[in-house]
């Protein structure tokens, strides 16, 4: 049962308190910020996808005139195997500071080597051109399978994944489970199918680029300004690569222009610590697109292999999957989320799930929205789709037999609460562009998708303003509108007015330690230390009226923003006003680390027209239908579903990494790395569906990374529909379209 | 090595006189592309001449016998002139594909022409509908026709201190219309994997008078096909002339496989937007004569 059962504010829709500075141009982004005699900083990057490092001279770089500070991987730490937690997997430190900066060994083309510092940005480019590097160059490769061959360069020879003690191979991570007796059960099946499904390597395509401003000072404290994900796993990481101490760094966090689990990491942001120290001068630094595109993580590219068994009702009774995934240069540990997660939406008691990752040259993969997730639920919601056809059901109705629900265990054992997978097909099934005739010529896929969603720790701080206004300080970078939801919370909590409410994303020395912005966590889980503090605000001001009329605490009552007992009451900006004399200021924290999470389930159904002459699929119809729990801010609910949607889209018709045969990027900008326009799509129905969270005190669930999962599948099957032949590798793009077509 | 001089001259004597000297220029007549390229490293240029203050650059003329179009004016203002749209609707279609709004304030035909893109879009409807250009140089003036000035990818056939000055395309006699398309992945923000431009003469009976077709981003330069033309003059524009003018354009392409497509797809597709670009423009005479 949740604790707040009607709601005044929440499910309202108001303009966002940052909305305005947003449109306008005022809102500060990451390189927006300057500072008083700073210097630019400029990386010198690796020419070779593959080579060792024989010696770097930085000597004509430095004695041009206005280069101040110039540093190559020596200033970094020496990397051990200790672990860094973050929002979305823990990473060991010896995969973290290469992608800041190589030592010794370049694995991937465009990896920084050294960095340095000048008075223009035009001389920090001229001078990193001085700066002396020689490579021995090695053999590149960029295939997960070239690199798991007998004859393959060896990326780390140092490395060896359980299970594979006597000598270094590519291969990063192995990981299986089993659930019951898949072999048995496979034997019992009357129905099987069996095929392959691949997905390309793309990038989380945030329209900002990294950007950073670092100072130092003569007592060894450091700040830092950046655009980031967890201005607090920015201290962390800058802390562990540089080994400077962590409580001598802050970080503020600028706003942010998306970042979709790519922006829960360093790379530039050390470097412009160590320029800055060794130059004394404040050290800003921008990363061009290129280098986005060539040396940040990456989603990883997978190839699933799926076997389904059913019976010739329709009930799933067996599953074995096996995926395949692409690393890049240093261990992104892929390949434990297909494993746990690829059968989560089935009830299914046998079952087989293994994930492997390898090592290419390519700059190490990170998190993208649900990450890994998307890959192999392709594979995996494709063959649903396939057997459903094969008994002969409706896709709908197949999913509706075979779903989880409450009390059902995926792979990891522990049961699902309450969770709204089932509603989710319902309205599907129900919902008018289901219902509707599907276009002459266009085809209609459907398919679900599921994210495990996280807690983690959280802060929140609430300052009463005399006026009786309130400030909120959280540590949680704003991506998808919470400072409205946070905003909207405090509101329904306290009674006052949502345009009274002024959230803030505080620096790390403002506020209590808050875990990145990812894994679908913020409204939940910041979410709570904000209701928690409002909460905390409430019961202080009715025990101060108490005491005003001289009555026990208890017998007081909050509503309508005013503490009340008989006919008496006391409102909060007169209680705002009068907290000097009542008791002193008005000031609440909470921190937490929250274990209220609830997974999230998503439903997409697409209409797509394939125009067979040229390959070209227009996306004509799409509906997101989604368990958001309990909808905050509704707008910011539908902008997840919207944005998750049209990423998926994206990388199911045209995004993908092309490297050449040396290893190098062909397409590192937005031209020839073709995310979706507005012109390319559809309005996208977003459909929230709310099954309260029972463990959190609105019943929030996230919502941010479920929309990303349902839509390959969803596309590759409409277009499958439309045309007649089966896709199961991605990108369908044109070229590959008519091709099919043809040999068909 | 950074643009060292910016000079924006008024007029074409001032625009000559910038680049007498013989110092590493490029003349701006928009910028879209060269600032893109200097940007990235592909363009050099020691000066830059801009071109949007000289007047006669920036004009669009129209008479009983020909449109003239500045080199320099921009997408923006031939898109919205009183009569360009609707007496070349395919170059309209081709300079409305050229980047977004904001870039249509910039960038120019003329400027499109000479950076010499395989894949430009105005090039083949230029190319189309017979467009000279007038040249300004040292020596004086000289024309060449669309099809000649590019001699190769991203080359042209401008001397140093020669200026393209505008482009002058006959004005459409009755039964005339043209149409340009082209192949992207995305609608909008893209580059052709592929382009047709035609331009027919139909008469009252229905018989194909004359016809160019041109094709974009299927070999090193845009090509005019006289082979397709010559399949679809004195037809009926019936399934047999297009199947041929389509095998004449394919026999033509002689594209590469590259990040934005096969070989193989770009020779099949070309044939494809041919087909409709045809029908586009017989569907504007008979729109027309209705």
């Amino acid at each position: 049962m949740n604790a707040y059962q009607e709601f005044r504010m929440i499910g309202s829709r108001p303009v966002r308190p940052d909305g305005l500075d947003k449109v306008t141009g005022r809102a500060r982004y990451g390189a927006d910020l300057n500072m008083q005699g700073q210097l630019y900083g400029h990386v010198v990057r690796s020419p070779h996808a593959h080579a060792v490092i024989r010696s770097i001279d930085c000597s004509k770089a430095l004695a041009m005139e206005g280069v101040l500070a110039v540093m190559t991987g020596q200033d970094l730490v020496e990397p051990g195997n200790q672990m860094l937690g973050s929002g979305e997997g823990a990473m060991a430190l010896k995969d973290v500071v290469p992608m800041v900066m190589s030592q010794g060994k370049v694995l991937f083309h465009s990896q920084a080597v050294a960095a340095v510092a000048a008075t223009s940005p035009e001389l920090a480019a001229q001078a990193a051109q001085a700066v002396e590097v020689v490579y021995d160059v090695l053999p590149a490769v960029t295939d997960v399978h070239k690199a798991l061959a007998a004859d393959a360069p060896i990326l780390h020879d140092d490395r060896f994944p359980d299970g594979y003690p006597e000598e270094p191979t590519n291969l990063a991570t192995h990981i299986s489970l089993t659930v019951g007796d898949p072999d048995a059960a496979f034997e019992k099946a009357e129905v099987v199918i069996e095929q392959n499904y691949s997905v390309p390597m793309c990038h989380q395509g945030y329209i900002e680029p990294h950007a950073c401003v670092a100072r130092a000072d003569a007592a060894g404290r450091v700040e830092l300004w950046c655009c980031t994900q967890g201005h607090f796993t920015v201290r962390h990481y800058t802390s562990a690569v540089t080994g400077i101490d962590l409580g001598k760094i802050k970080v503020t966090a600028s706003e942010i222009g998306g970042g979709f689990g790519g922006k829960t990491t360093v790379y530039l942001e050390p470097l412009a610590v160590i320029l800055a120290q060794k130059s004394g001068r404040p050290v800003k630094m921008v990363m061009d697109r290129g280098d986005v595109f060539r040396a940040t993580g990456p989603a990883p590219g997978a190839e699933t292999k799926v076997k389904l068994g059913a019976t010739r009702d329709g009930k799933l009774i067996a599953a074995d999957v096996e995926c395949l995934m692409d690393s890049g240069a240093y261990n992104g540990n892929p390949a434990g989320i297909p494993a746990f997660m690829a059968t989560a939406c089935y009830k299914l008691t046998d079952a087989r799930s293994t994930g492997r990752s390898v090592y290419t040259n390519k700059p190490k993969i990170h998190a993208y929205r649900a990450p890994s997730i998307p890959q192999v639920t392709l594979g995996f919601e494709l063959a649903i789709t396939e057997l459903a056809a094969e008994l002969g059901m409706d896709p709908i109705e197949f999913r509706l037999l075979n779903a989880v629900e409450e009390g059902d265990a995926n792979m990891m054992g522990a049961p699902y609460n309450r969770i709204g997978l089932r509603e989710c097909l319902e309205v599907a099934r129900n919902h008018a562009h289901y219902k509707s005739a599907v276009a002459e010529g266009a085809g209609r896929g459907v398919a679900m998708g599921y994210w495990i969603n996280a807690g983690m720790q959280s802060s929140a701080t609430l300052n009463v303003i005399a006026d009786g206004h309130v400030a909120i300080l959280t540590g949680s970078p704003d991506i998808g509108g919470s400072r409205a939801s946070m905003a909207l919370m405090a509101s329904e909590v306290l009674g006052i007015p949502f345009e009274h409410i002024h959230p803030k994303v505080a620096a790390t020395d403002a506020v209590g330690h808050t875990d990145l912005t990812g894994g679908s966590r913020t409204t939940l889980a910041t979410g709570q230390a904000v209701i928690q503090a409002a909460e905390q605000c409430v019961a202080e001001m009715c025990r101060r009226a108490a005491a005003e009329w001289d009555v026990e605490a208890g017998v007081v009552t909050w509503s309508q923003g005013a503490a009340h007992y008989g006919d008496q009451s006391l409102t909060f900006e007169e209680l705002a006003s009068r907290a000097g004399a009542m008791g002193g200021p008005l000031t609440f924290s909470s921190s937490l680390t929250s274990t209220s999470t609830a997974p999230g389930f998503g439903v997409h159904i697409c209409d797509a027209e394939v125009d067979k002459e040229t390959g070209r699929t227009t996306i004509t119809r799409y509906t997101a239908i989604q368990d958001a729990g309990k909808a905050i801010h509704p707008d910011y609910v539908e902008g997840q579903m919207q944005g998750g949607a049209v990423q998926g889209i994206g990388w199911a018709l045209n995004e993908e990494y092309l490297y050449n045969a040396d290893g190098v990027l062909e397409n590192p900008g937005f031209l020839d790395y073709r995310i979706p326009v507005a012109s390319d799509l559809p309005f996208i129905d977003a459909v929230i569906v709310e099954v309260p969270n029972p463990l959190h005190p609105f019943g929030v669930k996230g919502v941010g990374e479920v929309p990303i999962v349902p839509p390959m599948p969803a596309i590759a099957e409409a277009v499958y529909q439309s045309t007649g032949v089966r896709f199961r590798d991605l990108p369908l793009n044109p070229p590959k379209i008519v091709a099919a077509l043809a040999s068909n | 090595m950074a643009v060292q001089e910016f000079i924006s001259p008024t007029s074409l004597s001032e625009a000559q006189q910038a680049v007498s000297d013989g110092a590493v220029s490029s003349w701006l007549a928009g910028g879209t592309d060269l600032l893109v390229g200097i940007r990235l490293g592909a363009r050099d240029p020691a000066r830059v001449v801009d071109l949007k203050q000289i007047p006669e650059l920036t004009a669009i003329e129209i008479d009983d016998a020909s449109v003239r179009i500045g080199a320099a004016a921009s997408a923006f203002d031939v898109l919205h002139n009183s009569d360009v749209p609707s007496l070349f609707p395919g170059l309209a279609e081709a300079l409305d594909l050229i980047g977004s709004t904001q870039i249509q304030g910039r960038c120019s035909a003329g400027g499109n022409l000479c950076n010499a893109s395989p894949a430009a879009d105005s090039i083949p409807a230029l190319i189309a509908n017979g467009a000279q250009c007038r040249i300004l140089g040292p020596d004086g003036e000289r024309m060449l026709a669309v099809e000649d000035f590019v001699v190769g990818p991203n080359q042209n056939a401008l001397a140093p201190g020669e200026l393209l000055v505008e482009l002058i395309l006959p004005r459409p006699t009755a039964g005339t219309s043209d149409s340009y398309l082209r192949l992207t992945p995305r609608t909008e923000m893209d580059i052709a994997v592929a382009g047709a431009g035609v331009s027919i003469t139909v008469d009252e009976s229905g018989n194909c008078a004359a016809a160019r077709v041109a094709i974009g981003a299927v070999a090193p330069t845009a090509l005019l096909v006289d082979a397709a033309a010559e399949a679809l003059v004195g037809s009926q524009l019936d399934q047999a002339a297009i199947d041929a003018a389509v095998e004449a354009v394919r026999a033509a392409a002689a594209p590469i496989s590259d990040k934005r497509g096969t070989a193989e797809y770009r020779t099949h597709v070309v044939g494809v937007l041919v087909t409709r670009a045809l029908a586009k423009a017989q569907d504007r005479i008979t729109e027309a004569r209705s």
